[in-house]
């Protein structure tokens, strides 16, 4: 009965996640537009886009080769596995031991790896120079996530992401100052590795500050919907990461009932409606950085979770 | 057991001379190649045997020969063991890919005779237990690889890497001369004796640096790696891949035999001192391999960063190991041995693959390849695989290794020592730094490489490489993956070596559910690579197999989209120098002086604009040059005494004569 529940759950969370991802993405597009005056696409947008794009042909480069082909699946593959793996509404994930928050970071970075890949496979300059950026960002944002983690798995005293979860959630843990650092670390990272605002604009490719949309200019179809939707994957696991960790209230435990895991799936949903509309917030209310000073931005972050790391090894209680 | 690996050296060196005679013959390296893979292949077999051997048992020979009365003193326990399946794994696949790759030496004879006593020099240097027969193994293998790098010795820039190579060799050796010199104080040359004797705490520590200094120079530790990144690209390409895959191994094996097994219980600050030189290392030698353009270049430099991880996993069990917590010395010990195993797999065969691309289009510099996926699929694909695996990305093994390093990180605030405290947490970002450098790095070798256009004509006209090659590419490439989803296999077979140098093991893994590992315990951290490895296969083909069915499985070839304004010279697009533009601009500044100069011709000239970009090397500017200089400086000035005329001569013997009865008398 309990190994039941067990697949259960998890099986509903790898649904949750896929099913939510786009609408996401849509909430927070909407938010903006109307924090803009705009009216904006409807919610349901981003479904209907990616419906439209999987039944379009594939328009390929004359020398695409067939890494190229590949890479969407692999990636929308490593980020639907590492979103898996972060608890969202209830931490009795079945396969939460298969990977700990190491691994969910490095298979996000795979994901990125091959994205990379992908925009050199064309062989044009827009490819070329957004993966050129994209490497240049993450080898910022993947030290202070890395950072981040230590920081707040030696406070939890696990990596494993629902025991992280169990932990943040009691009331061992008190007013820390190294998690505040942690949490402002994670925030930066989340905003540069999801392309938003001050790092990158999600909105257009047609700027010469563009990342993510320039190393995917080439796709096209189904592969450019299984790139969007692994990016809105992406957005939802950062923001199911912080909601779980940060803000860990009310997410239900290993062995709850139903009538709490349902309370805990509410929860989380007012979770990301909050998390999205600051995110909107945030993003209409600050203007976009040059390159070269995206480092500086990134390397406060990496600052700030060295700095928390170092304070847990100087101090048990800080 | 020990006599089928000293048979098998034996072999190895009678194949030497063989080399000779067979290399005027036309299929002479075939034959040479193929008994080198049988030796090999037997020997790795053997020492796999010895390591899995319940009993554990530690076998010794004395031979006649050596220093008379002496004699030289070999020795098979469990660390010889592991280090011998790592040299003869890395020797039988470099032998297999030699068998295609070396019918293309254009000089046969300066290559065949050395390199099976190359092979015996590195097997020797582990089986040795006297500090007299160890020097002289690890001597031979030097002075044989440095043979080996002087093979092609037409090229100028060869002859000057071998002359670095051979200065640095006998600096290395000298540093563990003096250290052997202070061990055998009381206790003599042999390894047994060293071990029961008890040598004083700075005695000790001395030799720790010396050590460092000596194994370092050979691993590759910044700042003794200048001679790594010119000697190990110069050597032919199956060579490069035992230089930097196997040999460098064989300095671990140095430093981990005299500093954890012949030196007595460590003190904290000797890790203080391994984990300060590992941990920059790390971060150094990548960042170097992110700013080169020659392939086989990146790749040296890429070992020194895989050195500097394996001597910081060294510098935490040392840090445990002499806080009394032997159960996560294990841990950060079998990390460290871990990576010596997986780097040994992926560096080779990236080596390898530089070497296909290398006899595919004469070429090692980077700006002239592209597009070699569709002229070498298969090489690139093992490229492919190698590639992510030495970045570190899940399920590859290159992971496994370093995730353990950051358990064995994690678990460090539990050390007292307050140096510890504070260089512990900025090594683990160096470490952080380093994994996320390697990732951009091989996304620049490889997109570089096998994506995009050809950017020369060599690179439009080159052709997939032989059987053999692909072979021992492919076999690597298996291993790769098989390390990554069963780790615990691996984990468990190195639990008597960990045992014999830290007292302890890890918990024992295989027996696990589902083949997970756990290094400390489950609420703590665990890891599923082959869940992982099935998931993603999983996942990938369900939703590539619902779309084709449910959606749209057409699909059109089109020129280039390209924004609208596709242009059709490859020149257009981005180069490995281009590539790695932010990156240098972000850091290079500092640790490279980096500077970019463009000069813009006036408005109604035509000639061209320019952008020159300076780099400098700063560790070789600050340190190895200065060196150079006084050195040349004093032998300019002491040349004069070569043109004396006889009178001078004369004085010149008579005042001597007269300071050292002076110094007689007093």
């Amino acid at each position: 009965m309990n190994a039941l529940r067990d697949i259960l759950s998890q099986g509903v969370q790898m649904l949750l996640v896929l099913l939510l991802a786009p609408l996401l993405t849509g909430f927070v597009r909407k938010v903006k537009a109307r924090l803009l005056r705009r009216r904006g696409p409807p919610l349901l947008q981003p479904y209907r886009d990616l419906v439209r794009l999987m039944r379009k042909d594939v328009v390929l480069a004359d020398n695409a080769s067939w890494l190229f082909r590949v890479i969407p699946y692999l990636m929308f593959a490593g980020t639907w596995v590492a979103a898996c793996l972060v608890p969202t509404f209830g931490n009795g994930l079945l396969f939460s031991w298969s990977a700990d928050l190491i691994a969910i970071i490095a298979l996000l970075g795979s994901a990125r790896f091959f994205q990379a890949l992908a925009g050199m496979d064309v062989g044009t300059a827009f490819g070329g120079i957004g993966s050129s950026r994209e490497v240049m960002i993450a080898t910022l944002a993947e030290p202070a996530i890395l950072m981040t983690v230590f920081a707040v798995a030696m406070i939890a005293g696990s990596t494993q992401l629902s025991n992280v979860a169990e932990f943040m959630g009691s009331t061992a843990v008190g007013l820390r100052v190294s998690l505040g650092m942690a949490f402002v670390a994670l925030t930066i990272v989340a905003l540069a590795e999801n392309g938003r605002i001050p790092v990158d604009n999600p909105a257009t490719h047609l700027e010469l500050t563009m990342v993510h949309e320039a190393m995917v200019l080439e796709y096209s179809g189904r592969h450019l919907a299984l790139v969007d939707l692994s990016s809105q994957l992406k957005l939802l696991l950062y923001v199911s990461l912080i909601a779980c960790v940060f803000l860990p209230w009310g997410t239900a435990t290993a062995d709850a009932g139903v009538a709490t895991l349902a309370f805990g799936a509410l929860l989380f949903l007012g979770k990301l409606t909050v998390l999205g509309f600051l995110l909107a917030l945030f993003e209409t209310s600050i203007a976009k950085m040059r390159v070269f000073r995206i480092p500086e931005f990134l390397g406060a972050a990496l600052m700030l979770a060295l700095l928390a790391t170092l304070l847990r090894f100087v101090s048990g209680s800080l | 057991m020990i006599s089928v690996a000293l048979w098998s050296v034996a072999l190895l060196l009678s194949l030497a001379p063989v080399g000779i005679a067979l290399s005027t013959r036309p299929r002479g390296s075939i034959v040479l190649y193929g008994a080198c893979l049988a030796v090999t292949a037997t020997l790795c077999i053997a020492a796999l045997l010895h390591l899995f051997d319940p009993a554990h048992p530690v076998s010794s020979a004395t031979l006649p020969i050596g220093l008379p009365w002496l004699g030289a003193h070999f020795r098979l326990d469990a660390l010889s063991a592991f280090f011998l399946v790592v040299i003869n794994l890395g020797g039988a696949a470099a032998s297999l890919f030699a068998l295609g790759y070396g019918a293309h030496e254009e000089s046969p004879g300066r290559v065949l005779p050395f390199y099976p006593a190359y092979l015996a020099g590195m097997n020797t240097v582990v089986l040795t237990n006297d500090a007299f027969s160890f020097l002289v193994a690890w001597e031979f293998m030097s002075l044989t690889s440095w043979a080996l790098v002087v093979a092609h010795h037409r090229e100028a820039q060869n002859v000057r890497a071998g002359y670095v190579y051979l200065l640095m060799a006998s600096f290395g050796t000298l540093a563990l001369l003096l250290a052997f010199g202070l061990l055998a104080n009381g206790a003599g040359y042999d390894f047994d004796a060293i071990r029961a004797s008890h040598p004083s705490a700075a005695l000790a520590g001395m030799v720790v640096i010396l050590v460092l200094l000596g194994a370092g120079s050979k691993a590759g530790l910044v700042p003794l790696h200048a001679w790594l990144p010119l000697a190990h690209p110069a050597a032919p390409s199956h060579v490069s891949a035992l230089m930097s895959g196997v040999m460098t191994k064989v300095a671990v094996y140095g430093f981990v035999r005299i500093v954890f097994d012949l030196l007595p219980e460590p003190e904290w600050w000797w890790s203080m001192v391994v984990l300060l030189v590992g941990g920059p290392t790390a971060t150094l030698g990548v960042l170097y391999a992110l700013m080169q353009r020659d392939i086989k270049r990146v790749l040296a430099y890429s070992t020194i960063e895989n050195i500097g991880i394996i001597f910081t996993g060294l510098g935490l069990a040392l840090a445990f190991k002499a806080q009394g917590l032997d159960w996560v010395a294990a841990l950060a010990f079998t990390a460290a041995m871990l990576h010596v195993f997986n780097h040994a797999l992926f560096k080779s065969l990236l080596f390898f693959g530089a070497g296909a691309v290398l006899e595919a289009t004469g070429a090692r510099d980077m700006e002239k390849f592209g597009g070699l996926i569709h002229r070498m699929p298969r090489t690139a694909f093992a490229m492919l695989v190698g590639c992510v695996a030495i970045s570190a990305l899940p399920p590859f093994n290159g992971f496994v290794s370093e995730w353990l390093t950051f358990q064995a990180i994690l678990l460090s605030p539990q050390l007292p020592s307050w140096g510890l405290k504070l260089a512990i947490p900025a090594v683990g970002g160096l470490l952080a730094l380093a994994a996320a450098f390697a990732a951009a790095c091989f996304v620049k070798l490889y997109g570089i490489s096998f994506l995009g256009r050809p950017r020369s004509d060599v690179a439009a006209a080159a052709h997939e490489t032989d059987r053999f090659s692909l072979a021992a590419m492919f076999a690597l490439a298996a291993l790769c993956l098989v390390a990554g989803v069963l780790p615990g296999l691996f984990i468990d077979a190195l639990a008597p070596v960990s045992k014999a140098m830290v007292g302890n093991v890890m918990p024992h893994q295989t027996g696990l559910q589902w083949l997970t590992i756990v290094p400390i315990a489950e609420s703590r951290s665990s890891y599923n690579g082959l869940l992982v490895f099935l998931f993603v296969a999983l996942c990938g083909t369900a939703a590539a197999s619902a779309i084709h069915r449910l959606a749209s499985d057409r699909l059109r070839r089109a020129p280039a989209w390209d924004c609208g304004y596709p242009d059709p010279n490859p020149a257009i697009q981005y180069s490995a120098s281009s590539f790695s533009q932010p990156i240098r601009r972000v850091f290079g500044s500092v640790i490279f002086a980096a500077r970019e100069i463009g000069e813009m011709p006036p408005p109604s000239s035509r000639a061209p604009a320019r952008l020159t970009v300076e780099l400098h090397d700063l560790i070789w500017e600050a340190l190895y040059a200065p060196i150079a200089k006084a050195i040349s400086f004093a032998t300019e000035h002491i040349n004069v005494l070569q043109f004396l005329t006889i009178r001078r001569y004369l004085t010149l013997v008579f005042v001597a004569l007269i300071v050292l009865l002076l110094v007689v008398a007093l």
